[in-house]
């Protein structure tokens, strides 16, 4: 439909060396995450006896040394991304899809509508986060899709607000009078008008976001009350290590300088998207 | 007698893929208190030449030649002409919103400027805020000057923006198309008041705008633009009776009028 | 019978912080347009012009007043039931940048009325009718798969007419359709419009606050002030024997390029000149404030629109006191 205009975006963001890299980057790193496991000799929960504990480039096999349990710290490390990198994607969808089509109706509709909407949305803001994620834990048992609904049952509100704000606005431009005197209705106006005008600052707010996601779910894992043992996230990665941070200080280095990466990576991305949208868009 | 704005070989490119030659060697003069007006289309070049004597060029734009105002070069390393501005050359803008600050009231816009370039304190900067309103013939002055941009009408809007241009006495007033978003009953009032403002203060004009209905009572010299290059040039009365270009022609054949029916 | 017809239409906005008093937009608007006519509507901006055209158009609800189309009554419809006849009911727009979707190309934003209205359609039935107006409108294919932004304002405009054609409307509202344009692409759509009409036999409400442009094309021209229309006639009336004092000040701003132009606007310049005062003074004629020649009277009694010689009206209390039309006070 706007072909044109995301080639054109994207030849901005070609142009952006930082925005590149960091794409590159993660592109790499995805590609370690998924491959690298089968690449390397050892499991991610097998034990090796004789290397507890080992420092990196020390032991036989092991890269990047090992934990106090003996376990293969790339493969755990690779494994841990993989498990953040898809909840951070997932629920960054769920909040995306639900997110938009919540605040565009809400924006579109103005009015009684739009306060009923956002009302729900502000009731549902300020309740602490964390703390449903611990009911929901304790009633549906720890597991990746119990926090994946945790984190995107909150992370949609955000989108909401920020894309009814959107829709507000472009629901005074002319071209949707426009559109309303051409026969469009509501839905009609609302998929291929509203929402396409405002996919620029929503994929901004979106490779934004998962970072943050990340995080969070790093800090409820490391909390205890995300990933559970013996699945690898880089959250109770980060929580051993921080554990063993006198004794093996690499237990703990290795996740986290991961961590970093992926969340400087997406902000990187996050801002050259914004410069390669944005201006055009005004 | 040497010019008050000289430009010479003026040339404006811009760094885009392909490049684009705004302006294209223009050579134009403007004396002491003469109203020139530069006439062209949408994209002919008219506002970047404007934009070019006052560093207001957009960060890809070049701009090559002499500028002289008053024998000072404007062109050239230094930003002279970010000096200039505000203190010989005034500048009135399309949209008043240009000029204008939404969040602060007009008086204090008009009182920061005056105080800025004639270094008056506090009282006497209102005051003079309150003799500039007068002079562009806003009604009630005193409560204008406690309103804010967004309370006034596009029209005395743009007489706040003709004031706010003459609050540093310039001898030389830039215009970019100061009509074009008003209403034809406000035009014609706004392009009174520059002409009787230029008349008792002395100041020159450099008009453009892209309608020639504008320029026929306010022009002493007229000159037309097209794709980047000067077409034509000459005195007002000549190039109503007349215009030799065919562009020119074209120009004034397209000003709407009631001929015919009166 | 007419085919549009208003009838003490009114418009009220809210005033924001004013203890919520009510403007009204337009107040107590009545006018008919006949099959295959083209009114004129002129007015400053503010006017309620376009205010009206919006409310013909079901896009702002009337606070009062009925609007008929071919005798049936249409204002009270819900946008449901209004749907079938925004096919007989269309507009062309002032901003063509602003009311083209940026995001589309110009042949699917010309389509989309028949994507809307005329379910049915195959693609490429749509992709056809839609080169078919814009070749009418001399916009080539290549232009077409472009997008707004690549396009100039003339282009644009040309592509916005296409649009309201496409749906073979009956009546099309003009809302400063050449207003955001240079004056010579002006003349061009000028054109444009005139050619369509006359081809398509098409009636239409012509807007815009100059008076030249509406009486190149309009034969009959309507003068709105403030929510009110002050005076009609026809072209010829209006220019030559203007009866309100508004409209004599419409004429006086038009401009009229001659040598002895200059003497006129500096004779204007020296003459007594206040800006239009903005608060709709309380009873009384909503001009009176910046007319040459009020009374007293004028500024206690609203005057009605009333009917004068041949078939005109005007709303003035003195409006019989001219017989040749108003004098011009840029005479000499």
């Amino acid at each position: 439909m706007s072909g044109g205009l995301w080639r054109e975006a994207l030849g901005a963001l070609r142009d952006d060396r930082l925005a590149m890299t960091s794409a590159a980057l993660l592109g790499v790193i995805a590609f370690a995450a998924l491959v690298g496991p089968s690449l390397i000799d050892y499991r991610e929960d097998e034990i090796d006896w004789s290397n507890m504990a080992a420092p990196p480039f020390e032991a036989e096999g092991h890269w990047l040394g090992t934990d106090r349990l003996g376990r293969d710290l790339l493969v755990r490390t690779l494994f841990g991304l993989r498990v953040s990198l898809a909840i951070a994607l997932a629920a960054t969808l769920v909040s995306l899809v639900i997110g938009v089509a919540w605040g565009a109706l809400a924006g579109f509709r103005r009015g009684r509508t739009d306060a009923l909407m956002m009302r729900f949305v502000d009731v549902l803001y300020s309740l602490p986060q964390v703390f449903f994620v611990i009911i929901l834990t304790v009633v549906f048992g720890r597991s990746p899709l119990t926090l994946l609904v945790a984190i995107g049952a909150f992370g949609w509100l955000t989108m909401a607000r920020i894309v009814r704000g959107q829709a507000l606005a472009l629901r005074e431009r002319e071209f949707v009078d426009a559109a309303i005197v051409g026969g469009s209705g509501t839905l009609r106006i609302v998929g291929r008008h509203i929402v396409p005008n405002l996919l620029g600052p929503v994929i901004v707010y979106a490779t934004l976001t998962l970072p943050q996601v990340i995080l969070v779910e790093s800090f409820l894992s490391f909390l205890g009350i995300g990933i559970q043992e013996p699945l690898a996230s880089l959250g109770n990665l980060i929580a051993d290590g921080a554990a063993e941070m006198e004794t093996a200080p690499w237990m703990l280095a290795v996740p986290a300088a991961c961590l970093m990466l992926v969340v400087f990576c997406f902000n990187f991305l996050g801002d050259g998207l914004r410069d390669a949208l944005d201006p055009r868009d005004r | 007698m040497t010019a008050l704005l000289a430009v010479r070989s003026l040339t404006v490119d811009f760094a885009a893929s392909p490049p684009v030659r705004a302006v294209d060697s223009v050579d134009l003069s403007v004396a002491e208190r003469e109203s020139v007006a530069i006439v062209g289309e949408s994209g002919s070049g008219k506002s970047q030449l404007l934009h070019a004597c006052t560093g207001l060029l957009a960060p890809n734009g070049r701009a090559t030649g002499s500028v002289r105002f008053d024998g000072m070069e404007l062109l050239g390393p230094g930003n002279r002409a970010a000096a200039v501005r505000g203190r010989g050359i005034g500048f009135v803008f399309q949209d008043a919103s240009g000029s204008l600050t939404p969040h602060r009231r007009v008086g204090d816009q008009l009182a920061e400027i005056a105080s800025a370039t004639r270094g008056l304190d506090r009282d006497a900067s209102r005051i003079e805020s309150r003799r500039l309103l007068d002079c562009v013939h806003l009604p009630d002055a005193g409560q204008r000057l406690r309103e804010y941009p967004h309370e006034l009408s596009g029209g005395m809007r743009q007489r706040v923006a003709i004031a706010l241009a003459l609050a540093a006495r310039p001898r030389l007033l830039f215009a970019d198309e100061p009509t074009t978003a008003l209403d034809v009953t406000v035009q014609a009032e706004i392009l009174a008041l520059l002409a009787g403002l230029c008349r008792e203060f002395g100041m020159a004009l450099l008009l453009v705008t892209h309608d020639l209905g504008v320029v026929a009572s306010l022009a002493d010299r007229i000159a037309v633009m097209n794709a980047g290059r000067l077409v034509e040039t000459a005195a007002a009365a000549d190039f109503l009776r007349g215009p030799k270009h065919p562009y020119s022609a074209s120009l004034l054949a397209a000003v709407p009028t009631l001929a015919g029916l009166q | 019978m007419s085919l549009l017809e208003l009838r003490g239409v009114t418009v009220r906005y809210r005033q924001p912080g004013d203890g919520a008093r009510d403007l009204a937009a337009v107040d107590g608007v009545d006018f008919a347009i006949a099959e295959h006519e083209m009114l004129g509507l002129v007015g400053e901006s503010g006017c309620g012009k376009t205010t009206l055209g919006r409310s013909i158009l079901r896009l702002v609800p009337l606070a009062a007043g009925e609007v008929h189309w071919r005798g049936r009554r249409i204002d009270g419809l819900s946008q449901r039931a209004f749907r079938p006849l925004r096919r007989e009911l269309q507009c062309v727009f002032q901003d063509p940048h602003a009311c083209l979707d940026p995001r589309m190309t110009i042949a699917a934003s010309v389509a989309e009325p028949l994507r809307a209205l005329e379910r049915g359609l195959a693609p490429v039935e749509r992709a056809r009718r839609a080169r078919l107006r814009l070749e009418e409108v001399g916009i080539a294919d290549e232009l077409a798969r472009r997008y707004p932004h690549q396009l100039s304002g003339g282009q644009l405009q040309r592509a916005v007419i296409a649009r309201a054609l496409i749906v073979d409307p009956g009546f099309v509202v003009c809302d400063e359709p050449v207003s955001a344009l240079d004056v010579t692409i002006q003349g061009q759509i000028v054109e444009l419009l005139g050619r369509i009409r006359v081809e398509r036999r098409l009636a239409s409400l012509f807007i815009s606050h100059n008076l030249a442009v509406v009486a190149r094309l309009c034969e009959r021209v309507m003068v709105m002030y403030r929510g009110r229309i002050v005076e009609t006639g026809t072209r010829r009336d209006i220019v030559s024997a203007p009866l309100h004092p508004y409209t004599r000040e419409l004429l006086d701003a038009v401009p009229v390029i001659d040598v002895r132009a200059r003497e006129r606007l500096l004779r204007r310049a020296q003459r007594a000149r206040p800006a239009a005062v903005d608060r709709a003074p309380a009873g009384g004629c909503a001009f009176a404030a910046r007319c040459p020649h009020a009374l007293p009277l004028c500024r206690a009694e609203r005057p009605q629109l009333m009917k004068a010689e041949s078939g005109r009206q005007v709303a003035c209390h003195r409006a019989g006191e001219w017989p040749g039309g108003l004098p011009s006070s840029m005479a000499g």
